[in-house]
């Protein structure tokens, strides 16, 4: 469903992402992990077509994300690392822009938004400014607008950041429900997270993928956080702290 | 077209459901309201002069369109190069610093649709400032008789004037994530395109001619006199199509960049 392939993303003399390669299934949930400033943030927003790549290619459900970028962000959900909110708006009518501007029949956005906002917990908080709201409940009304269209393939950037552990668990219980009718890459620093939700695993640092496999095959001789620490280790970041930098910059 | 009328939605609630709009509406109507006033009250002592020192030959010269209405759009152009880059400062810029622009950019819209609709929406807004100002032509309407030709051409003036400065502004706005960068690139912009034909006298034949030719005050000043001037037209048609695609470009460059 997602096939990124030799993707390199440079900024000026800095190198992001370098030539990384992996695949997602369709109907899989990949946890894509790494350390802060490893690239997963520039991955995703190439991935989503925001940022274009320096070389490489992306494909999503076989659309090329620079030929066909229309298709592809037809089909894509996206919730970056803090949610795209409008703070003059209230829930309702953010989401009901987001559905429209996503291209859905003006038909269909009712139910949708119904679907969402009991979905995702927001039906207290409907009528209310997302400027006023909690930082738990704009996380979650950034994924109420990342699946209102219904998108085939989800992209979600550390989705979890900022809940409290009750909302963490109703997330992670939405998110595994997805899996099967949608392809999920999921960005985080929680590596039980991973272990709970996903079937694929793809470590990133320094801008390089170090592990590629399925969550099976990685646990089981070793618990997800040893792997993660061995591979980290193995590839000691020469530039860590300038990639930071670019993160930051890029944010 | 349905992403446009999106777009322009979400912008023309955006100003009215913050405070933008009604302050700036407030200011701009204020200010108005003052140049009004101190024209007419001009207008008023010199007629009252003019009659008792002249008789009535002198006073026939007099008129609303010359001594009221001609100021009073030259005055409010200035108000506009000021405010307009403050309405447009947000477009862009705030979309970029909040985030929202990887939501807008990611959403299987088109940028020119983006472009069109943010330029639709600023240019309603402006459309309503100034026609709030048409009380006062109103009420020259019910106490005197100024010519309504030349009023209504000073009108498609300010606002021609005014709409350029809209697509110059939301262009400064794309460039940048910090709104105060779009405002003052905007505002220098706008009172440079204001400003430029300044030096036309000594600027020998061939500058001088082109330096007028780019000003806007030029074509607006010959609007405010009635004049209706095909290459008036064709200029402000230029500048908002050049800056509206230039907006676009910039937008557009994130993709290729």
């Amino acid at each position: 469903m997602i096939e990124v392939q030799h993707l390199t993303k440079r900024y000026g003399d800095l190198t992001a992402v370098s030539d990384i390669s992996f695949s997602v299934a369709s109907g899989q949930i990949l946890g894509f992990l790494g350390p802060n400033g490893s690239g997963k943030t520039t991955t995703m927003r190439i991935v989503t077509g925001f940022l274009p790549a320096t070389s490489g290619t992306v494909k999503v459900a076989g659309f090329d994300i620079f030929d066909d970028s229309f298709e592809v962000r037809r089909r894509i959900g996206y919730l970056p690392e803090s949610p795209p909110l409008y703070n003059d708006m209230t829930v309702t009518a953010y989401l009901r822009f987001v559905a429209r501007i996503k291209g859905m029949p003006r038909a269909e956005i009712a139910d949708a938004l119904d679907r969402v906002l009991t979905r995702c917990g927001l039906t207290t908080v409907a009528d209310r400014v997302t400027g006023h709201l909690s930082k738990g409940f704009r996380q979650r009304v950034g994924l109420a607008q990342a699946i209102i269209h219904n998108p085939a393939v989800l992209v979600l950037d550390e989705p979890t950041i900022g809940l409290d552990p009750q909302q963490i668990i109703e997330i992670r219980a939405l998110i595994k429900e997805l899996a099967g009718t949608h392809t999920v890459i999921l960005s985080t620093h929680i590596l039980p997270e991973v272990a709970q939700v996903c079937e694929k695993v793809v470590i990133i640092n320094a801008g390089r993928v170090v592990m590629e496999d399925l969550l099976a095959n990685l646990t089981q001789e070793q618990t997800l956080e040893d792997v993660f620490l061995r591979v980290i280790a193995q590839e000691e970041p020469h530039n860590g702290q300038l990639q930071g930098e670019v993160e930051e910059t890029a944010g | 077209m349905r992403n446009v009328l999106t777009i322009i939605g979400k912008e023309l609630r955006s100003y009215f459901v913050s405070p933008v709009a009604y302050v700036v509406l407030t200011g701009f109507l204020l200010l108005g309201g003052w140049f009004f006033f101190n024209l007419l009250s001009r207008f008023s002592l010199l007629l009252t002069l003019y009659t008792q020192f002249q008789g009535g030959e002198a006073a026939n010269r007099l008129n609303l369109n010359d001594y009221v209405i001609a100021p009073l759009m030259h005055n409010l152009s200035i108000i506009l190069v000021i405010l307009i880059p403050m309405i447009t400062m947000r477009a862009y810029a705030e979309e970029k610093k909040s985030g929202t622009y990887e939501l807008l950019l990611t959403s299987p819209m088109r940028t020119g649709e983006l472009v069109l609709g943010k330029f639709l929406a600023s240019f309603l807004f402006v459309c309503i400032m100034i026609g709030l100002t048409g009380v006062y032509p109103v009420i020259l309407l019910a106490f005197g008789n100024p010519e309504v030709g030349v009023i209504v051409a000073g009108y498609l003036g300010l606002l021609l004037l005014a709409t350029s400065f809209v697509a110059v502004g939301l262009l400064t706005s794309s460039f940048t994530e910090n709104q105060i960068i779009a405002a003052v690139s905007g505002l220098v912009a706008t009172l440079l395109l204001y400003i430029i034909g300044w030096p036309a006298e000594t600027a020998g034949n061939v500058l001088g001619p082109l330096l007028r030719y780019l000003s806007v005050t030029e074509h607006f000043a010959d609007m405010v006199k009635g004049l209706i001037d095909t290459r008036g037209l064709v200029y402000f048609a230029s500048l908002i199509a050049l800056a509206l695609f230039l907006t676009q470009r910039s937008v557009e460059s994130l993709r290729w960049r």
